[in-house]
């Protein structure tokens, strides 16, 4: 398998679907199951030329349940692995999902939102999966989701949530949506040198003093290396049944015990959220009014804040690169910061529950900028600045 | 079945005492304790290296067969398996899995699952554990159910008409296609070591006893009554061709039906890979 044919160097003009297959090859997937949906479709097309060139595997599974399962196993079994999808298919995925978050199992969920709920209009762009992206599964666990904002992130933010998949061994879903996935932009792709310097590659844990599932030691937490069927780095029984960090099952008598399950398994994303979130600023250190966005918004929101300058309102832009887990630390930074925020979505509000949440113990008052199915214009988040300016 | 008996739970040394301290955990007179017996005795004789040879369950009763299996297990989902060894085995091709699926986790919930698998040929060895009700959950009515009888949520008798797991294999594209019962453990033992060295889908189909629920519902209460009512009505494919459809009427046949060759899953990918690369 020749590097080159991994990681393509050069500059490309290509859409933001091709540039999440181009980051999670070079990021070293080897594995993608999926199963055709609008607006993804040219994910999985992709994959099927381009897998087997480097050696790997892809495969049209008979649903999003099976495909979800397949990308599991081929976790399991050592491969750094991907699906993709979009809304209904998403909401067929959350069973494995809240399951491979239980089972500390790294995989990639590509998820090209579309407008919903139902079937809703297969090709326009909608963000209504913000919540089902951290809340679609049963039980109580948290994962990460990334979201970018070009072709360009859609290459690097793919590269990231293989990186952040092994770290902290989780599910990690992208984010994107129909436009981003179909509008062809300029994406580099450094040389094969410096790339890999930040690749995390798949490590297998060490045979003596294994340790299958995060565990506490000196009131930290550490995430050891994913499990790996056919070596010894595999418990003698990994069960989908809750279980303590050795793998033994949790009885019924001691709930206790699941206690400490689910709370290893959300703390090992919140605590760290410092770690794990990416923002990006603009023009906010003497804002007035921050927008905060992610995804294609934050790019409206960003013309919106330079149109405001323009006509000297102190405007700033707060830029979210990954949505879960929340960025608490940096939104109450700017919350104290600015007399008010406003929360462009393309959906009726999902971050902005949480933003306002953050806002209103800050004393900061939060305004939302609805769209549904389309990009806003930027006078909309214009006119929404000027107003609480 | 309780699992209380979990919690001595140890990694495994010797194939054939994982547990020094607990004993299995299913009911007195279930079948699964003969058939993990009979697995077990068959990877212990062919000292199967276990890094290859690994353990998937699905999800039931059958799940608390890892309590007595010399290898390592995983416990999938409700019916996803089939798809779960899809993955793995695309990933390492080296792995062999031995697969217990219950027959609610088959043929209802992961019926495409299983389908697929069938027809993808994909090199595993498949029990489906035929006990005619959905155990873990307390006895209600499975696809396998036979008509007439009763189940937790059949109180009136089941009337709908049950599935035939070797058909639908067989129909879906299984290369080695065979059913024995809980009361055949020496057939069932001779047809897995032949299912260990087929490369492709090795389907094999095993009836087995459920006094607790399947047996207490139809007047079968001590599991002897369910152990000859198995035996009694397993009839060999031979033995068949002599009789009369009235005559087979509730019987189900015993014996492999099916052994054929064509390239598995991995063969296949394999091919992929080679066009892709223009070798
Ligand atoms: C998605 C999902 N639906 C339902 C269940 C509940 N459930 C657990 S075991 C089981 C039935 C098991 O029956 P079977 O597969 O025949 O296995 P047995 O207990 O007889 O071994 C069901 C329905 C589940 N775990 N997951
Ligand atoms: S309920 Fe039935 S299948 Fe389950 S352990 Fe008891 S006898 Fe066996
Ligand atoms: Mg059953």
């Amino acid at each position: 398998m020749s590097e080159d044919k991994a990681i393509r160097t050069g500059t490309h003009v290509i859409t933001g679907n091709d540039a999440m297959v181009e980051g999670a090859i070079a990021a070293g997937c080897r594995f993608f199951a999926g199963y055709p949906i609008t607006p993804q479709n040219e994910v999985p097309e992709m994959f099927s030329v381009r897998l087997p060139e480097v050696g790997g595997n892809f495969i049209q599974m008979e649903d999003e349940i099976g495909s979800i399962a397949a990308v599991v196993g081929a976790s399991l079994a050592g491969a750094k692995a991907m699906t993709s999808t979009s809304g209904p298919g998403f909401s067929l995925m959350q069973e494995y999902i809240s399951q491979a978050a239980q089972s500390e199992i790294p995989l990639v969920v590509g998820n090209v939102q579309r407008t919903g709920p139902g079937s809703g209009i297969v090709s326009v762009p909608h963000h209504g999966d913000v919540m089902q992206a951290r809340y679609g599964g049963n039980g109580d666990y948290e994962i990460i989701a990334v979201a970018p904002a070009s072709a360009q992130e859609s290459f690097d933010l793919t590269v990231e949530a293989f990186n952040l998949a092994e770290k902290w061994r989780t599910p990690v879903i992208i984010l994107s949506d129909a436009m981003l996935g179909h509008c062809r932009e300029k994406v580099v792709i450094q040389s094969a040198e410096e790339f890999k310097k930040n690749i995390i590659e798949r490590k297998i844990g060490p045979r003596k003093g294994f340790k299958p599932f995060t565990y506490e030691e000196n009131g930290e937490l550490i995430v050891p290396p994913p499990l790996q069927l056919g070596t010894h780095a595999f418990p003698f029984w990994l069960p989908s049944v809750s279980h303590n960090e050795f793998g033994i099952p949790i009885l019924d008598t001691v709930p206790k015990g699941s206690f400490k399950m689910v709370k290893r398994l959300c703390d090992k994303i919140i605590k760290n959220e410092e770690k794990i979130t990416m923002t990006e600023s603009y023009y906010l250190d003497d804002a007035d009014v921050a927008v905060i966005a992610y995804g294609l918004p934050a790019r409206t929101g960003l013309r919106a804040v330079r149109e405001a300058r323009e006509q000297g309102i102190k405007a700033g832009l707060l830029r979210l690169k990954t949505i879960w887990p929340f960025a608490q630390t940096a939104i109450e930074k700017v919350a104290e910061s600015v007399k008010s925020i406003v929360v462009p979505e393309i959906n009726m509000g999902q971050l902005f529950i949480e933003i306002d949440r953050v806002a209103a113990k800050k004393g900061v008052s939060a305004h939302l900028v609805i769209q549904i199915s389309k990009l806003h214009e930027p006078h909309e988040i214009l006119s929404k600045i000027k107003e609480v300016a | 079945m309780s699992i209380s008996m979990l919690a001595g739970a140890e990694r495994p040394d010797h194939p054939l005492s994982r547990y020094a301290s607990t004993m299995h955990i299913f009911c007195a007179g279930c079948g699964y304790g003969a058939i993990a017996q009979a697995v077990t005795r068959v990877y212990a004789e062919r000292k199967l290296d276990k890094m290859k040879y690994v353990f998937f369950t699905g999800i039931g009763c059958h799940s608390a067969l890892p309590t007595l299996l010399p290898g390592y297990t995983v416990m999938t989902l409700h019916g996803r398996l089939p798809a779960v060894v899809t993955g793995a085995k695309l990933a390492n091709p080296e792995l062999k899995p031995i697969c217990f699926c219950g027959d609610g986790d088959l043929l209802a919930i992961g019926t495409n699952h299983f389908v697929h698998a069938c027809r993808r040929n994909l090199d595993m060895v498949l029990i489906l554990l035929h006990n005619n009700v959905y155990g873990m959950t307390g006895g209600q009515a499975a696809p396998t159910t036979p008509t007439e009888y009763k189940g937790t949520t059949a109180p009136y008798g089941y009337l709908e008409k049950p599935f035939d797991g070797c058909e639908l294999a067989i129909a879906s594209g299984a290369t080695f296609v065979s059913r024995w019962t809980s009361a055949h453990i020496k057939q069932f033992m001779n047809t897995l070591n032949k299912a260990i060295d087929h490369r492709g889908l090795s389907f094999i189909e095993v009836v087995t006893t459920c006094p607790t629920y399947f047996g207490r519902k139809n007047k079968m209460p001590e599991p002897i009554d369910l152990f000859r009512w198995i035996r009694d009505s397993a009839v060999s494919i031979k033995k068949a061709e002599g009789m009369s459809e009235e005559e087979l009427e509730g019987k189900f046949l015993v014996g492999e039906f099916q052994k054929t060759d064509r390239p598995d899953l991995n063969t296949i990918y394999k091919e992929i890979i080679k066009r892709a690369q223009g070798d």
